[in-house]
Parts: C-alpha cells; structure tokens; sequence
C-alpha cells in the first residue's frame, strides 16, 4: 500500500470544500498530479498544493492507496467523501461530510468531526477516536434511505440525529448522545455506551438501540417487554427490552408484528 | 376630496387578507385611512406615510455616521460587494414580491451566492419535514368550508396572525360549517395560557419541549395501544379523549407554529404532526398547514422551488444547487465565518437572529434593502430605502395555504423612490457588465 501525505499549509480563508481527499481520486496519481487536484472555496476553485503540503505517490488503485492528513483541518469538509477501498488517516480534528456515501475502505480520524460524518453510508468503516456532531450516519436531507452498511465507532460524545432514517450497519458511541436517536430507522444497530437525553426511536419501523447508561425520558411509544440477558460489543449484562413506536406503521413477520427495539442495560 | 379603494391585499402576514378598504387623497399620494385591517396591518400601510421615512440611500462612514448617496451609488456598491466575494449571502426575501424575488435568484445564479430566507429561523424546519414524509394540506377556504375540529399547536393566531380565526379557522359560517365556532371544537396546545388557548374548548398546557413526545402519544392512542400514565405533563385520559375527538370530526386541521418549528426537536416535531394528520385520515379527513409569517415567505419558497428545486437554503456557489439545513442555512453560515458579504432584501435579521450572527454582518460588507429603519439596517455599511410592496408597488404573493394572490398598489411612493424590483434589476445589470456576461 503506497501512502500519500498531505499537511495543511494554508489555512482557507472560509471553508475549503476538498472532496478530492480520498483514495478514489487519488489512485494512480503522482504527487505532482495530486497537487493540482481541484479544490473549493466559494465560487473559486483552487489546487490541492495551494493549501496542502503533498508528499508520495498513490498507489495504483483506491485499495492500494493510503492518505494521511496532517494539521488543523476544522475548515475542511469532504473528507473521504463517497470513497470505496483504502484507508485515510486524519491526524486532527475534521470539519462536515466526513466519509459520507462512504462504500468501503476506512477512515481514521484522530481529532473531532463536525456534523454530517458518514451520511447515507453504504459500507467501510469510519473510527473517530474523538467527538462526532449532530447527524453521524444520518441520511441526506430529504433521502428516506439513510445509512445502509459499515460501522461507525465514536470514542467520545455524539449530537443530536444520530442515524435518521438508518436502515443497516452499526453505530457504536462510547460517550453520551444528544436527542433524536434513530429517528424513523428501518434497520440497523446503535450501542450507546454513555448517556441518552430523549426521543430514542422516535418514528421507529425496526432496528436496534443498546443504551448502557441513562435515559433521560423514553417515548410514549416505547413499551416494556421483558428483561433479556445479553451480550453487547463485550459488555455482559441484563439488560430491559422495550419494543416500539408503536405509533408507527411495522411489518408483519409470519403472523408476528416487527417492531423497533430498545435495550437498556440494568446491570451488567 | 378623497377616493376609497376596495378590495386590498394586506402585506403583512402569511394570511394575506384580501378585503381591506383604503382611503386615499384625490391625487393618490396620501393614503389617509385603513379599513378592515388588523392593527398590525393597519400600521403597516399608515408606516408608509410618515413624516421622517428615508427616501434615498445611505452609506455608514468610517466615523459611525451615516451619508446620504444616490441610488446609482448604491446600485455599485451592492454588485462590488457581491461580485468580490467568494461566497456571499442573500437573505430575506419574504417581504417582497414574487418578481423581485425572481430577480435575486438570478443575481444569486451570477455571484454563487447562498439564498436564505426567514424560513431558516422560521418554518424551513417544516419544509424539511415535508421533504422527508410529504404533507396533506388543503387551502384556507376548505378550511372555512368544512373543518370541525381545529387544532393550533405551538402558535398564537390571536396575536401573531389576528384575523386569521375570524376570517377562516374558528368563526366564518362556510358551505358545511353553517353553525361557524359553535360548530367547531378547538384543541390549542400550548404550553402557555395564551389569548388563543383561553378561547379553545381543550387546552393542552404541554411541558415546554416535549411536543414530539404528546404527537407520538396521540398516534399511539389512535391505534388503541397502551400508552404511559402521564405524558408531556398530559394525562393519558385527556389524550385519548383529545385522539377521539380528533377522530370523530368531519375534517381536521391542525395549524403549527414557531413553538413547534422552533423548540427543541424542530423539523422532527413537525415531522410527527404530519404522521399524525397521516393516520387521522385513516378515520377522517384531515390536513396541516404550517401558519406562515411574513406575507411572502411562501413565495419565496415557491420561486426557489421553481428556480432551484429547494425552497430555502440554497447554496449555489459551486454552480449547481444545494441544499443542506445545517450547513447552508444563514446562522451556520455566519456563525461558523463561511461567507464573506451579507446582502439583505424584506427581512430584519438583525432583530432575530443570534447576536453572534449579527456580529458577522456587521464584520462583513454588507447592504439592507429596506423600507423601515430597522436593527439590521443599524448593523450593515449600506441602507437602502425602497417602496412598500403592496402599498406603493404592486405584485405577487403568496398566501399561508400556497394560494398566489397579487397584491395592489394603492398610492404613489415618494418621488424618485425606487422598488424592490427595479433596484435589483440595476444591480443585475451592473453585475453581469463587471463579469462580462
């Protein structure tokens, strides 16, 4: 696997919008053709070099290629952008749309991102060692088919709308989460390993929640099941299963009504 | 002598009352009374008349004062400010024209600008809603006509919109509503004792913030299934008494306002509302209608929709249109330091927007195109004055319900006031001569 090195030299004086940054583009590149990559501020299109110190070659596929991002990136959106195959590091704290329409690869980030992180994510896998914002693995405005595949896994906190509309994959928060957890999901699984405030599961049709910690107030729409011994991402419990919305429209499954289910761990 | 003119279109609120009488000098310059209005509205066309309006442009000088210039001045002025920028903002847009706005959306298209307008701190998180799950709507005359059960949640018609019960929601005799209010049952939910909630037959005094919570509870008490004992500080009794009394009515309608598309949860919260109205038609019919501010906010909606497929939020910098609340909404944008020109048409950010965006504007150069002295006039390096539209211009708007309705011009502005229109014309031209188009 080649490694390609950018370090920020320039800061934008507004947002560079840098969709360019991901393996996809840069395969089969040389580090002069990476330097003159089209990159965004405003109406204004620039090169990569005009902001970014670049140093080695892609590899000769996205799957071969490895980028490392180095410096104060908080006035860059798009990282990894709808990439496919191959890794991206980001040693410091990213701005929005990073990893979004993401199929496969991974991405390191090592530092904060800001909203929009692996919106209508398809598959690979995006580690954030960091805070996520709001709308993490959420699905683009108006699209009811939000994150389908991968995994997203956050060391520290999470906003709010945390896997709208989320139909696969998996979600793992290690801190607490803002409101709007799930909102209108189909499928998939979220493991919160902090604190939840409100509105888990709201619109629910079907999926999983896993919340560890508290909950500030639970949807009317969500009611106690049975308590149920589990094992969740390591972490041995009994845990309370409430099934929900009931409000919502679900499936039936051989006579049997799907619903959307919320765990809370009582003790592990 | 003074001459009486029927049938007016009031340019204040999204109802958009179209029976006002106004009085006017033989001559047509002085408009002398107002008729029918509400006090709002009333204020709004006698404003026009006074003594110390400002008819021409001003330019903030280095040592705070302000001096006059010609519209010329402020004409180069706008397109240099616009046309320097990398990514300059246009926001407003809700108390002008459809033409105008038609206008500024192509000035937009030339500079790559972001078109915001008060939707963004307004109902845009109903559009959002919308866009996610669609809405079943209906026009203020079938309101009239047919509904039986009325709900207002998180607004004050009383106050906000103060002839928008008399003429269409809770006291008009329509078609099939022949008995008026005594015929009709109204839910207000509130979490204040508002004028509104003091004349609704329920009222639902809700936690602060938990309207997502009591919507998601009456879908549930739709379908019969069990629901916790209190929720949102709401009874379970009383909310399934209020589900059966929307069930049981003819034609519901549920009106929404800022204390829904503005607290906590925002577009989610309206997102329920329309589940709601969804599964309501399962048993009735019912519909929603988002109770709309300035008097064309919805058209500016609709002449971005048209033009760019989205109606607020639209960031063209890059040449094609995109659309991302949270991203390319005016307070992230100015907050976050992403555009480097403020310009401002028919709207008073500086009123209501946070402080830390206004701080922006005032950083920025920046030009409010505006009839009043306003705090967003305060805050940007240019004013400039225009005619009132729907008192001294005419022109299209559109009503709450998405109803066009052109407005009138009942009398003449000062001499050599320019509109909204024009102005924006002059800055388009000089735009495209500075870029070579």
């Amino acid at each position: 696997m080649n490694t390609v090195t950018l370090t920020i030299k320039n800061q934008p004086g507004l947002f560079l919008e840098a969709d360019s940054i991901s393996p996809d583009t840069l395969a089969g590149k040389k580090t002069d053709e990476i330097t003159s990559l089209p990159v965004y501020i405003g109406r204004e299109e620039h090169r990569l070099g005009d902001f970014f110190e670049v140093s080695g070659n892609a590899g000769a596929t996205a799957a071969d290629t490895k980028i490392i991002v180095k410096g104060d990136l908080s006035r860059v959106k798009y990282i990894g952008m709808k990439m496919t195959a191959g890794e991206v590091v980001v040693n410091g704290n990213a701005d929005m749309y990073v990893g979004a329409w993401m199929a496969g690869g991974r991405i390191t980030v090592n530092g904060n991102v800001d909203a929009f992180a692996g919106t209508g994510m398809r598959g690979g896998e995006i580690i954030i060692n960091g805070n996520a914002g709001n709308y993490l693995g959420s699905a683009y405005r108006g699209d009811w088919r939000g994150m389908s595949g991968g995994k997203i896994t956050v060391k520290g906190d999470a906003g709010s709308d945390l896997g709208t509309f989320m139909n696969g994959g998996e979600i793992i928060v290690g801190g607490n989460v803002d409101v709007h957890v799930a909102t209108h999901a189909e499928g998939g699984k979220i493991i919160i390993k902090g604190n939840a405030k409100s509105r888990l599961g709201g619109q629910m049709v079907e999926g999983e929640i896993y919340v560890f910690g508290d909950i500030d107030v639970m949807m009317p729409g969500f009611a106690y099941r049975e308590d149920v011994e589990l094992e969740v991402d390591g972490t041995k419990g009994l845990f309370a299963l409430y099934e929900g919305d009931l409000g919502e429209r679900h499936r039936k499954r051989k006579g049997q009504m799907i619903y959307g289910k919320l765990y809370q761990l009582i003790r592990p | 002598m003074t001459k009486t003119i029927t049938d007016v279109i009031c340019p204040f609120c999204g109802t958009l009352c179209d029976d006002l009488e106004v009085v006017v000098s033989k001559d047509g310059k002085k408009l002398l009374e107002v008729y029918n209005a509400c006090a709002i509205g009333a204020e709004k066309f006698l404003h026009s008349q006074a003594e110390d309006r400002l008819t021409r442009p001003r330019m903030r000088q280095e040592d705070g004062s302000w001096k006059e210039i010609s519209y010329d001045e402020a004409i180069e002025y706008t397109a240099k400010i616009l046309t320097d920028a990398k990514k300059p903002l246009m926001y407003g847009w809700s108390s002008t024209n459809c033409e105008a706005q038609g206008v500024g959306s192509e000035i937009g298209e030339y500079v790559g600008a972001v078109m915001d307008n008060t939707a963004t701190v307004c109902h845009g998180t109903s559009l959002i809603a919308v866009q996610d799950i669609g809405i079943p709507s209906c026009t203020l005359g079938e309101v009239k006509n047919r509904a039986d059960r009325i709900v207002f949640w998180g607004c004050n018609p009383a106050h906000a919109h103060p002839r928008h019960m008399s003429r269409y929601s809770i006291y008009p005799r329509g078609f099939f509503t022949g008995k008026g209010h005594t015929g009709r049952k109204m839910v207000v939910v509130d979490p204040r004792v508002t004028d509104t909630a003091r004349i609704a037959d329920v009222h639902l005094q809700i936690e602060q913030g938990r309207d997502y919570e009591l919507l998601d509870a009456l879908r549930v008490a739709f379908k019969g299934e069990q629901l916790p004992d209190v929720v949102a500080g709401i009874p379970k009794e009383k909310i399934i008494e209020v589900a059966d009394t929307l069930k049981s009515g003819r034609f519901v309608i549920i009106f929404f306002g800022m204390g829904v598309t503005q607290s906590l949860g925002k577009n989610h919260n309206i997102d329920a509302a329309i589940a709601v109205t969804r599964d309501l038609n399962e048993y009735t019919k019912a519909a929603i209608m988002p109770m709309r501010g300035h008097y064309n906010v919805t058209g500016s909606g609709q002449v971005w929709g048209w033009q760019f497929g989205f109606p607020f939020a639209v960031d063209l910098s890059r040449g094609f249109a995109r659309y991302n609340p949270g991203e390319t909404t005016s307070n992230d944008l100015l907050r976050r330091g992403e555009v480097d020109a403020v310009f401002v048409l028919g709207s008073d950010p500086g009123a209501h927007f946070p402080f830390s965006s206004v701080k922006k504007i005032y950083d920025l150069p920046s030009v409010a195109v505006e009839p009043h002295e306003t705090p967003t006039t305060e805050v940007c390096k240019v004013h400039v004055p225009v005619a009132f539209v729907g008192v001294e211009v005419g022109g299209c708007a559109y009503r709450m319900d998405n109803v066009p309705i052109e407005t009138r011009k009942v009398v003449d502005a000062p001499e050599g006031m320019m509109t909204d229109e024009e102005f924006l014309t002059r800055v388009l031209a000089r735009v495209k001569e500075i870029k070579g188009i």
